[in-house]
């Protein structure tokens, strides 16, 4: 039996998710930092110091950086050799109905038809919660709250299997249309190949992936996508998109599902281990 | 150019500012998004009174994070909201009522006309919810609340709010629009 109690996932979903929306990872604010020493438009400039003000009056008062504290979207990884005697799912509803009330944070979970919202961040399905099993014996529960302003500007594409070439295309004419209503410098996910739904988990899981680690292809995306001009928050500049990061899986073989998630500058994300020896 | 104004906002204020110029507000304003925008059409169509006054004020789409202390509201963090949501009913708005000024992010569609020689729409940078708290000093009161934290109208007293970039001026002068258009040019040239 591991001696992971309800109590203690509770607690650390109320830790992850103070961390997450008041405290940015640090490699994404040298991501801004580095945009804001480049930058050669002043306006672009200014947008990027308040954006970087903004950080440390949230983190060193402890609120939110962003009033839309976000959909609560957490990846769960659960050790093999874990053994739990409560629901993990309860338990991290019951953390995010504490957190509401207590870091504060916005009620944002509606029912998607009448609108009505209960005020506590809880409804079906929501928080979405996706599991995966790993070696060991410990439980890491990874939290990325996701603002509507960037998720209402993705999008997802079924191409033939022969429009590989296109790929790249869609991916900018999703940052074009974006514009500056998702609050860039964005980060930008990309799925390609699983099915309709596994290329969507795809690119928001690449919004996790470390901001500096890219590849030759997703370094020439990043640099077509700067090369627009949009900039942050839409008013021009050099800084479109800070990070560029594609997840691919195998498809069937008369299909090629392509999701492109866009992350607005505060990609929140925070995790706990639990478990193990220590 | 930088201006630092103090609601009401007359007419003569507004006409003179360019795409690019720098506002800082100070006073009264009044947040709106997509339900608040909804109500305030539904009830100006019926000739219903609206609970508060919208005459030279100033619209600032956010839903923010507010906090009860004491039988007492208070700002815990309220930067702006996607204003292109409220895109198609803001020539409406503007036609029924004088709101001077909008505040908002990320640009607006097809209001350029709409706002032609009767309101600005200024932008603030999105996310930047602490800061934008830093600037408001009190709640004076709160309408609507059945429509939820995010969706209601929320009076808020600002000093000096801003930076604020004027982003669409009174001269149909459209700034995100231009910078769109040009990056559209640039992807159609790309050789991909």
């Amino acid at each position: 039996m591991s001696d992971i109690s309800h109590n203690d996932v509770v607690s650390a979903t109320v830790d992850i998710l103070k961390s997450a929306e008041t405290v940015l990872p640090e490699d994404v604010v040298n991501s801004l930092k580095a945009a804001k020493q480049k930058e050669s438009s002043s306006v672009a400039k200014a947008q990027l110091e308040a954006i970087l003000k903004n950080i440390e009056i949230a983190g060193k008062s402890g609120i939110p950086m962003c009033q839309d504290t976000g959909i609560l979207i957490f990846f769960v990884e659960i050790g093999r050799e874990v053994r739990l005697d409560f629901d993990l799912e309860d338990a991290i509803i019951e953390g995010v109905r504490q957190a509401t009330e207590s870091i504060p944070l916005r009620p944002n979970a509606v029912h998607p038809l009448t609108r009505n919202n209960k005020g506590d961040n809880v409804g079906d399905g929501i928080p979405d919660i996706k599991y995966d099993f790993i070696e060991g014996d410990r439980i890491k529960i990874t939290v990325a709250p996701k603002g509507a302003g960037s998720e209402n500007m993705s999008a997802l594409k079924m191409f033939n299997p022969t429009e590989t070439e296109q790929i790249k295309r869609f991916i900018l004419e999703t940052v074009l249309n974006a514009g500056g209503k998702p609050c860039p410098p964005i980060v930008v996910g990309v799925g390609i190949g699983g099915s309709f739904d596994k290329a969507a988990r795809l690119a928001k899981s690449a919004l996790l992936e470390d901001m500096d680690k890219m590849d030759e292809f997703e370094k020439d995306i990043l640099g077509d996508i700067n090369s627009l001009g949009i900039g942050p928050m839409g008013l021009g500049g050099d800084t479109t998109a800070l990070a560029v990061h594609v997840k691919k899986a195998f498809c069937h073989t008369a299909s090629l599902p392509v999701a492109v998630n866009i992350q607005c500058w505060a990609n929140r994300h925070a995790s706990a281990v639990l478990g193990g020896d220590e | 150019m930088e201006y630092h104004l103090t609601t009401p906002l007359k007419k003569e204020d507004i006409l003179k500012f360019n795409t690019g110029d720098v506002v800082y507000i100070s006073g009264t304003i009044f947040t709106a998004r997509d339900e608040a925008h909804a109500r305030i059409l539904e009830l100006t169509e019926k000739g219903e009174e609206l609970p508060f006054d919208l005459e030279g004020s100033v619209i600032y789409h956010c839903g923010p994070l507010m906090q009860k202390r004491e039988e007492k509201w208070e700002v815990v963090a309220a930067g702006p909201t996607t204003s292109a949501r409220m895109s198609k009913m803001t020539p409406l708005l503007l036609e029924k009522h004088n709101v001077l000024a909008l505040i908002g992010k990320g640009g607006m569609t097809n209001v350029s006309e709409a706002l032609e020689d009767s309101c600005v729409y200024l932008a603030f940078t999105g996310g930047c919810a602490a800061l934008a708290a830093e600037n408001i000093k009190n709640v004076p009161t709160v309408h609507w609340l059945d429509l939820g934290m995010p969706e209601a109208v929320w009076e808020l007293t600002v000093e000096n709010f801003g930076p604020l970039i004027v982003g669409i001026d009174t001269k149909c002068n459209d700034l995100f629009s231009e910078i769109e258009e040009r990056a559209g040019k640039v992807l159609s040239d790309l050789r991909i």
